[in-house]
């Protein structure tokens, strides 16, 4: 189908602010009077505050005030895990006590330091396993875990940790527990019966956590006038995330103002407030004292409060039939939760084989279980990417043993249009990983780069790695607005965050490919929500373009109804007999009898009425919305929608392909050559997709070969705080070049055909780079996410491969 | 050990045992918005974006705080305020420097350049910025003004870089999105753009 916009590059609105410096973030604004808050955290990983002398602090010059967890939760803490605003029962080092403001962060921080606070140490844990154990201790007052019951303790017999460390296979009778479902899919028994005379592989694996370390610490400022609470924050969901704030911090929706045009990275720590509460801070502390509060976030803080991955402890047995058919999964995974609850990671990597790989039977067990350790919480393909590096290389022993090419394996175990996967059976909305595969096989020459695989040259050795990432990318039931003037600009109202994908342009181009406008006839209003912003769908999930193209197109398409009736009305005819065409409404017989889109809205304007929003609005409409609409009701030509939910399941895939030298004397390896391939459906922005498919690149090189998060076992204090100590990759980690393509056929679900990408393409790139690394080792296979170069030696040489104490996370090599 | 403590004391405890905590009053001691008891205050002239500057500065202030929070410069980031991202990144002399990283005061005789200073003044940007625009290089944004100016002091070094060259130029600036490649490009824009 020929686009206008879809499928086009453009330049988005922010980006001459960000080559500039002229966009602002939260921590660039500032205000009269104002003042600077600084937070007491926890030193200790789990402690009880029993109780906090602040005479001294408060009665020095230029302090203001205090805000501690009782102000900001008169009625106690919430029972449960969970980021807090402030706490006084700390989970992990670097949980925030309280806040206090003063003239400036020096004067704050020596105040601070003259506060008399008196804690109750608490036994803590940095292994999950090391708490499962009978007697062992909890991460949480109540427990161990957080679920649907409240606080649990959960335990496993001595022995029966000491089996699972030892990766024997868990019993059938082991318990699971945490917030996360087990579930079979399939007859396991069967189908590893299918495997008999083929491939069936059975080891354990560990992942490690590691810290977002988004580049923009979380810092915010916030003021009150009027009775409204103006919040400049930091996040990846506009309005999604500010209908949510509001309720966090006992404002009414309609009092928030929440200013963030943009935002130095999220990566899954920002898309909802609970994620983010201490942007609580500012704004209370600021009611209480009735000046503008600045919070400034250090790099430090950034890490304890910006949640990191869940790490894995796990056990998988995989069956293939002799024809490759991967016919049977078996996993069991005790998650790291840290200490403020975790994610569903490990369900998400279970949901992921299942999908992915079309997996005849998959049984899922497992327990996720409180560390304290820092907040954990989605990051960039939460689970899905964990298991991409562990299945990658067993993909290629599978491969191997049965003479298929690993690329023939991979096709016959792809997804395509009309397949189901996951727990329910959920039908995709389409797929053409196939087509992905072959065409990043293409791309690579994959086949003529066989003959290179483990070659020799002198102490280097080639590894050839091909690998496959997924994550969900879509949803619906959201809301769009779009409003016209009489000078006939559409303004494109988005909800959607600024996070540095620009999905809230991309998706606003639907909106004008509806409307056949030239997009220099159009405007993107965003930014805050004073602007009257419809809701979405929390940025996260790679759902952004499949969830807004769907809104914008929605919101245009009522406009485009809108104009057809009242060219009817007005010049006769039909509705059914108008078309619209360079920004005109027209009829189809005779093009010369129409109303320019200026002329249209002018009339819209005079009408009234569900023309301007002042009546019939959709049903269902999200209140968040309504308070919207209603603000712009009556001051222009509004085309408003409200979108259906839908059931099916949109996928993201990516295929990745790399070829490595590993040095076997240094155990380092170097990047030659990478193709990753993206298959989300139509493209919308075909620069911003590669920007996802090379951002996730990086990240996939991260989780394979370097991120890590450390901890001191004697005292609980993170030793990774900073981008050094966990191994963010720097340009030198990466390829010279990351080549990029994309499958792009539409997917029908979709009004431009399109689905979302972010996440899949880390965990791509994970997995072929893990399969290549494992591939120069002639096929060992680690199981473990990253393979640092000291596992690499210890490998070669021999040497148990976790023998360095605090190789890569807070529990493997402990 | 008593089980109940407190924070004064813990921190004497980790001080007098040599551990080091990773601690944030040192750092914000930097940012000189306040004047340390008996320290002296001094007004210095800065050369920042071609213009003079006459600025009341501390003697622990970093480059970084006197340009944010003096100057109203924001277009310099603070990412780790600890010289490891590269987000601060200014040009002192031509040469990318990391402003969280260096006194001010050690500044009176440099010549201090910033993001906000390439544009012409008619508007139109330096031919880094352009490239950037062109190649769609940032992401988030937040890394975007320091690899800017790292790929200013590159091609003022190198004008015509080969693309490893502007890799390892590039390389003491870190960017959690991940859009190294996309800022290769932009900078190899930029030098065809010259
Ligand atoms: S802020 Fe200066 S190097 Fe990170
Ligand atoms: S563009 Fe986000 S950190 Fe570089």
């Amino acid at each position: 189908m020929a686009y206008m916009h879809i499928g086009q590059d453009f330049v988005p609105p922010d980006v001459a602010g960000k080559v500039t410096g002229r966009i602002k973030y939260a921590e660039d604004y500032t205000r009269e009077g104002m003042v600077y808050a600084r937070l007491l955290t926890s030193p200790i990983p789990h402690a009880r505050v029993l109780e906090v002398d602040d005479s001294e602090a408060l009665a020095m010059d230029g302090v203001f005030g205090i805000l501690r967890a009782g102000d900001v939760y008169p009625d106690g803490e919430p029972q449960s895990t969970g980021l807090k605003i402030l706490t006084d029962n700390p989970t992990l080092v670097g949980e925030p006590i309280l806040a206090l403001a003063a003239v400036d962060e020096k004067t704050a921080e020596s105040a601070i330091a003259a506060l008399n606070v008196t804690f109750e140490r608490l036994p803590f844990v940095l292994d999950p396993l090391d708490s499962l154990q009978e007697g062992g201790p909890n991460a949480y007052l109540g427990g161990n875990t957080f679920g649907q019951q409240g606080f649990t303790e959960a335990k496993w017999t001595t022995d029966q940790v000491a089996s699972f460390r030892a990766g024997n296979t868990p019993a059938e009778d082991l318990a699971t527990t945490g917030p996360i479902p087990t579930f079979v899919i399939g007859d396991l028994e069967a189908g590893f019966a299918a495997a008999e005379g083929g491939y069936v592989y059975e080891g354990s694996f560990t992942t490690a956590g590691y810290p977002h370390h988004s580049m923009e610490p979380r810092s915010a400022m916030a003021y009150w006038e009027d009775g409204k609470l103006y919040l400049h924050g930091t996040s990846q969901s506009l309005t999604a995330l500010a209908n949510d704030m509001a309720g966090i911090i006992g404002v009414a929706k309609e009092d928030l103002v929440f200013i963030n045009a943009a935002t130095g990275g999220g990566f899954g720590q920002r898309a909802r407030a609970n994620s983010i509460p201490s942007m609580a801070i500012p704004a209370k502390l600021s009611q209480k004292l009735n000046r503008p509060v600045m919070m400034r976030i250090t790099r430090e803080e950034e890490f304890t409060i910006g949640g990191a991955r869940q790490g894995f402890q796990g056990w998988i047995k995989v069956g293939f039939r002799p024809d490759g058919i991967m016919s049977a999964c078996d996993l069991f995974v005790v998650s790291d939760n840290g200490g403020k609850g975790g994610g569903a990671d490990a369900f998400s990597a279970a949901d992921c084989i299942s999908i992915l790989y079309q997996t005849e039977a998959v049984r899922f067990r497992g327990a996720s279980v409180g560390t304290n350790t820092a907040h954990r919480g989605a990051q960039r393909g939460p689970g899905q990417n964990q298991i991409a590096p562990i299945i990658a290389p067993i993909m290629d022993a599978a491969a191997d043993a049965l003479g298929m090419s690993r690329l023939d394996i991979r096709v016959v175990n792809s997804a395509q249009t009309g397949d189901v996967g996951g727990p329910q059976g959920t039908p995709l909305t389409s797929a053409y990983m196939p087509e992905a595969l072959r065409q990043a096989a293409d791309d690579f020459d994959w086949e003529g780069r066989q003959s290179r695989r483990r070659q020799r040259n002198g102490s280097k050795v080639t590894g050839l790695g091909i690998g496959q990432g997924y994550h969900n990318a879509g949803r619906s039931g959201q809301d769009g607005i779009v409003m016209m003037g009489a000078d006939g600009r559409l303004k494109i109202h988005s909800g959607v965050g600024n996070l540095g994908t620009y999905s809230y342009a991309a998706t606003s181009r639907a909106a004008a490919e509806a409307l056949k406008m030239p997009w220099e006839s159009c405007d993107i209003v965003t930014s805050r929500t004073d602007n009257h912003l419809p809701i979405t769908s929390p940025q996260d999930g790679s759902n952004s373009i499949f969830t807004n193209t769907r809104t914008c197109y929605g919101a245009a398409m009522d406009m485009v109804a809108k104009m057809k009736e009242i060219a009817a009305a007005d010049l006769g005819g039909e509705p059914a007999d108008y078309d619209i065409s360079e920004e005109r409404v027209h009829q189809i017989a005779d093009s010369g009898v129409g109303m320019t889109y200026a002329e249209v809205a002018q009339r819209a304007m005079e009408l009234g009425g569900r023309y301007t929003g002042e009546a019939e609005l959709p049903e269902d409409l999200h209140e968040w919305t309504q308070i919207a609409a209603s603000r712009l009701a009556g001051s222009a030509f509004m085309g408003i929608y409200h979108d259906p939910a839908h059931s099916n399941n949109p996928p993201g895939f990516t295929v990745t392909c790399t070829e490595i030298e590993l040095d076997l004397e240094t155990g380092k390896f170097e990047i030659l050559d990478m193709v990753s391939i993206g298959e989300c459906g139509t493209v919308v922005h075909p620069q911003g997709l590669k920007n996802q498919l090379v951002g996730g690149a990086v990240w996939g090189i991260g989780l394979s070969a370097l991120e890590q998060h450390l901890y001191d076992p004697q005292n609980g204090l993170p030793a990774s705080t900073g981008y050094w100590q966990s191994k963010v990759p720097t340009y030198l980690d990466t390829p010279v070049r990351i080549d990029t393509g994309w499958v792009d056929l539409p997917d029908p679900e979709n009004p431009v055909g399109a689905r979302g990408i972010g996440e899949p393409s880390q965990g791509s790139v994970s997995a072929a780079l893990t399969a290549a690394i494992s591939d120069a080792l002639d096929g060992h296979i680690f199981g473990a996410a990253p393979i640092t170069t000291d596992m690499i030696i210890n490998h070669i040489s021999g040497t148990r491969e976790d023998a360095v104490a605090l190789a890569q996370n807070n529990y493997r090599g402990v | 050990m008593n089980p109940q403590l407190t924070r004064r004391r813990f921190i004497k405890g980790v001080i007098a045992s040599g551990a080091v905590a990773g601690t944030t009053s040192l750092w914000y001691a930097a940012n000189g918005q306040s004047r340390p008891a008996g320290a002296v205050e001094r007004m210095i002239r800065l050369n920042v974006n071609g213009q003079d500057r006459t600025v009341d500065v501390a003697p622990q202030e970093t480059l970084a705080s006197t340009l944010r929070y003096k100057l109203g410069l924001t277009g310099t980031k603070l990412g780790c305020n600890r010289g490891e991202c590269g987000a601060c990144t200014v040009l002192v002399d031509d040469v990318p420097t990391y402003a969280c990283s260096v006194l001010t005061h050690s500044m009176k005789d440099g010549r201090i350049e910033t993001v906000e200073g390439l544009e012409a003044p008619d508007g139109t940007l330096h031919p880094v910025q352009q490239g950037f625009v062109e190649a769609l290089s940032p992401q988030c944004g937040y890394c975007t003004p320091g690899q800017v100016m790292a790929a200013v002091g590159l091609l003022r070094a190198n004008p015509n870089p080969t693309r490893e060259q502007a890799r390892e130029g590039l390389a003491g600036n870190i960017c959690r999105c991940g859009s190294y490649d996309s800022y290769l490009d932009g900078v190899m824009r930029a030098a065809e753009i010259g």
